[in-house]
């Protein structure tokens, strides 16, 4: 993991303002900021780790532990919410045994929800691995984990 | 590829690229917005492109600067705004527009168009009159339509810059070099009446103005693309669809306030986004209509991409700087300068909505007197809505000014779809409010909504039916904004999350007769003390609720009861034992195994054990409607079985 990290950190030696893209190569690379990785970064910048973290906490889209191997966001903007996202958000974490928020004992899943991925037309939404699937029915939801085993 | 290097060599490359555009017998557009990529249009890309090739016709998928003509040309086109019928495919020169496309349908639609000169009439959209409509202007989701920002989206290629030279792209910018001052080009900003598109409706001339005053240097100017709002996407379809529209209005906008660095902020919800405005940006470079010595003239002016990490609050303007120099965004507190003065680096920075620098170059191009004589008096141009939730037609839709709701939602929109009734229509997303039905007949401009109590906002419209909880939906908004405020100042960080205390009590049946008057009390207090426009009005979903639909609070509150059957505490589904007739359908669907009943006997859900999910209501067929949601909430449960009747 070092290695990967310190390749990314390596162009942005002592620059501060670049923190936020920094945080984000770094979360792609590893999936998630480790501790280490955050000591690393602050380091890396000169910038109190404190900073770093608070800089990062402030904004949704890092984490700071291992996810699932799958990533399921269940679309809660105001034109899904209407449709039935509570629904859907039940449903998913029905089958799969977990609450929102959380991953997998096995780390096999993670569960979140996202506040509007921008394709309201197609309400109510659901992202799986990047993949976005409109107007979604809770039927769907055994058939696109089976595909996943695959 | 040839580098342009005066302003005048443009009107050549538009010339030598609509040459090329002309050299194709046929062209397919497969919309390529991500609603359409959802549906599969790629897969129906990809069929057209390998059944074209295998007819061993002459199929160009990149532009023929010489030669011969081609047969058929195939591209991917950006959104064309009407997601729900996707995906679409549109076949020029005729501009036949066919919608829910399958990979399948690609061999008759090829057929049609290159061998026999017809349409394939099962793909057309059928308007509510019943009539088939053959080219997009015919549907009556665009035919009321007027649209300027949203015209290059759908029509053409995004991710080739050519696309964009054929109509009379960068003419404008070309334009300014040659004949006109920053000042004059502020000035025709001005006299367009053009009002920001982020949602507060500054008017950008005056902006303009003031970034051009301010003395600092270096200047930037940055684009906000942080379309933080849930139920709102037309921003990103903007820059997915016509990326470069918006850098020429980033460099013409650069161009009078004197400002030598550009940044466009993306929210990073939107991948699909970035990687198109960056293939825009290295295109333009390329080009020499972006970068140093842009066409010749010796005017530099750079554009970065900033990923935005998920935080509503960054649409602020402050806190968007902020959040660029690597930051925690939030607002800076009032009384303060302005952005023009004080910006990114504490530098003079000119901040506008993707859609204020995409009308930038129609205004230059066609006139301020073009624009002004489009919409209102105080509103002028045209309005960008995202017009979604319970409506028959739902998608992106522009509209000029001035236009009434109702227009809009019923002759637009084609009105609530399955039968279903109007409730409300919620514009402004979380800073926004509800009007109800008798408020239809207001004009959209800003100052008509902000009468109303809602505002124009940045564009979502989300239409709801009878079936929604009011009470429900400002609890969905405050849930919203308690987790999106930044927690700096307290009004906010603590009075929205009392408000949504106060509202989930109500939805949970723990509703107090004098909750009321403490929302409108609180609201009041969270409205006046809060330092940014996030907590200024956060409590306008709860104002226009209560202002509206009183009654369903009422009901919540002293009867207990959800009359939309949503808060799931206060209602239950139960069977109607004279319509049931014993299918199974429910019970073997119910997650929780609620449902009591062999075949053939009528069913029975076990109240105790019921959450509420609702897939029995969804299960039962609608010949029989046997499953009804009922409040207030049933207590007793029958237990004895019996037999079908």
């Amino acid at each position: 993991m070092e290695e990967r990290l310190s390749k990314v950190l390596a162009p942005y030696k002592g620059k501060h303002n670049a923190l936020i893209p920094i945080l984000q190569e770094v979360q792609a690379e590893l999936g998630y900021l480790s501790d280490e990785a955050m000591m690393e970064i602050a380091k890396t910048i000169g910038l109190p780790e404190s900073q770093v973290y608070g800089v990062a906490t402030f904004y949704a889209q890092f984490y700071f532990s291992r996810r699932g191997k799958n990533q399921t966001k269940v679309c809660t903007g105001t034109a899904c919410h209407v449709k039935g996202a509570a629904r859907v958000l039940d449903a998913f974490e029905r089958e799969l045994g977990i609450t929102c928020g959380t991953t997998s004992e096995d780390y096999e899943h993670s569960l979140e929800t996202v506040a509007c991925v921008g394709s309201c037309a197609l309400a109510p939404v659901v992202v799986v691995n990047e993949e976005v699937y409109g107007q979604f029915k809770s039927s769907k939801i055994s058939k696109i984990l089976e595909n996943l085993k695959e | 590829m040839q580098k342009i290097n005066s302003p005048s060599e443009m009107v050549e490359m538009r010339d030598l690229c609509q040459a090329a555009f002309a050299r194709q017998k046929v062209r397919f557009l497969v919309c390529a917005g991500t609603g359409c990529i959802a549906g599969g249009s790629m897969e129906v890309y990809a069929e057209l492109k390998r059944l074209i090739s295998e007819k061993g016709i002459d199929i160009d998928v990149e532009l023929l600067f010489e030669g011969q003509e081609s047969d058929a040309g195939a591209a991917k086109s950006g959104c064309h705004g009407f997601c729900q019928m996707g995906p679409l495919v549109r076949v020029e020169p005729k501009g036949t527009f066919y919608t829910k496309v399958k990979a399948s349908d690609v061999p008759d639609i090829i057929t049609a168009t290159l061998d026999e000169d017809t349409v394939v009439e099962r793909l057309l959209f059928k308007n509510p009159d019943g009539n088939k409509a053959v080219a997009e202007h015919d549907v009556s989701f665009y035919s009321r339509q007027t649209r300027i920002v949203l015209a290059g989206c759908g029509t053409i290629e995004p991710e080739d810059i050519r696309n964009y030279f054929a109509v009379d792209g960068y003419l404008a910018l070309a334009d300014i070099f040659l004949n006109h001052s920053p000042e004059q080009v502020i000035d025709i900003v001005t006299k367009s009446g053009l009002r920001g598109r982020g949602g507060g409706g500054f008017p950008a001339g005056r902006k303009w103005k003031a970034g051009l005053d301010a003395k600092a240097t270096p200047k930037y100017v940055v684009c906000n693309g942080d379309e933080g709002d849930p139920g709102a996407f037309m921003d990103r379809s903007v820059l997915e669809g016509n990326p470069q529209a918006v850098l020429e209005g980033m460099t013409i906008a650069a161009y009078s306030i004197g400002a030598r660095y550009g940044v466009i902020y993306v929210r990073a919800e939107y991948p699909l986004a970035v990687v198109r405005l960056l293939k825009a940006i290295e295109q333009a470079k390329e080009y020499g209509v972006l970068g140093e010595n842009i066409m010749g003239t010796g005017f530099d002016f750079d554009i970065e991409v900033f990923q935005g990490a998920g935080a509503f609050v960054c649409g602020e303007s402050t806190a968007l700087t902020l959040s660029i120099e690597g930051k925690r965004g939030m607002p800076r507190v009032a009384p303060r300068p302005r952005t023009t003065e004080v910006g990114l680096y504490d530098k003079p920075t000119l901040l506008n909505n993707v859609k204020t620098f995409a009308y930038i170059p129609d205004i230059i191009r066609k006139g301020a007197d073009w624009f002004k004589a489009i919409g209102t008096e105080s509103s002028s141009g045209t309005a960008v809505f995202a017009l979604t939730g319970h409506i028959a037609n739902s998608g992106l839709i522009e509209v000029p000014m001035g236009i009434k709701l109702r227009e809009i939602i019923f002759d637009i929109g084609g009105g609530i779809p399955k039968g279903g009734k109007f409730k409300a229509v919620q514009t402004g997303g979380p800073s926004g409010g509800c009007l109800p039905e008798s408020l239809l007949d207001t004009p959209i401009d800003y100052d008509s909504l902000d009468e109303a109590g809602s505002i124009m906002g940045s564009g979502g419209m989300v239409i709801m039916n009878e079936k929604t909880c009011m009470v429900d939906v400002a609890k969905y908004f405050l849930q919203f904004t308690e987790e999106e405020s930044c927690g700096q100042c307290v009004p906010c960080r603590l009075g929205t999350k009392q408000l949504l205390e106060i509202l989930k009590d109500i939805c949970k049946g723990r509703g107090k007769k004098e909750d009321m008057d403490l929302l409108v009390e609180l609201s009041h207090s969270v409205h006046g003390g809060s330092v940014c426009g996030l907590g200024q009005t956060a409590a306008n979903p709860v104002l226009t609720t209560l202002r509206y639909f009183k009654s369903e609070y009422e009901a919540h509150i002293n009867d207990k009861c959800c009359p939309a059957g949503v808060c799931k505490d206060l209602i239950s589904f139960r069977i109607d034992e004279d319509k049931c007739k014993g299918c199974t359908l429910c019970a073997r669907a119910c997650p929780v195994s609620a449902i009591s009943g062999e075949k053939k006997e009528v069913h029975v859900i076990d109240q105790t054990l019921c959450i509420q999910c609702g897939i029995c209501l969804d299960k039962c067929p609608n010949k029989f409607s046997a499953v009804e949601c009922v409040s207030p909430k049933i207590i007793v449960t029958p237990k004895e079985k019996m037999e079908v009747s």
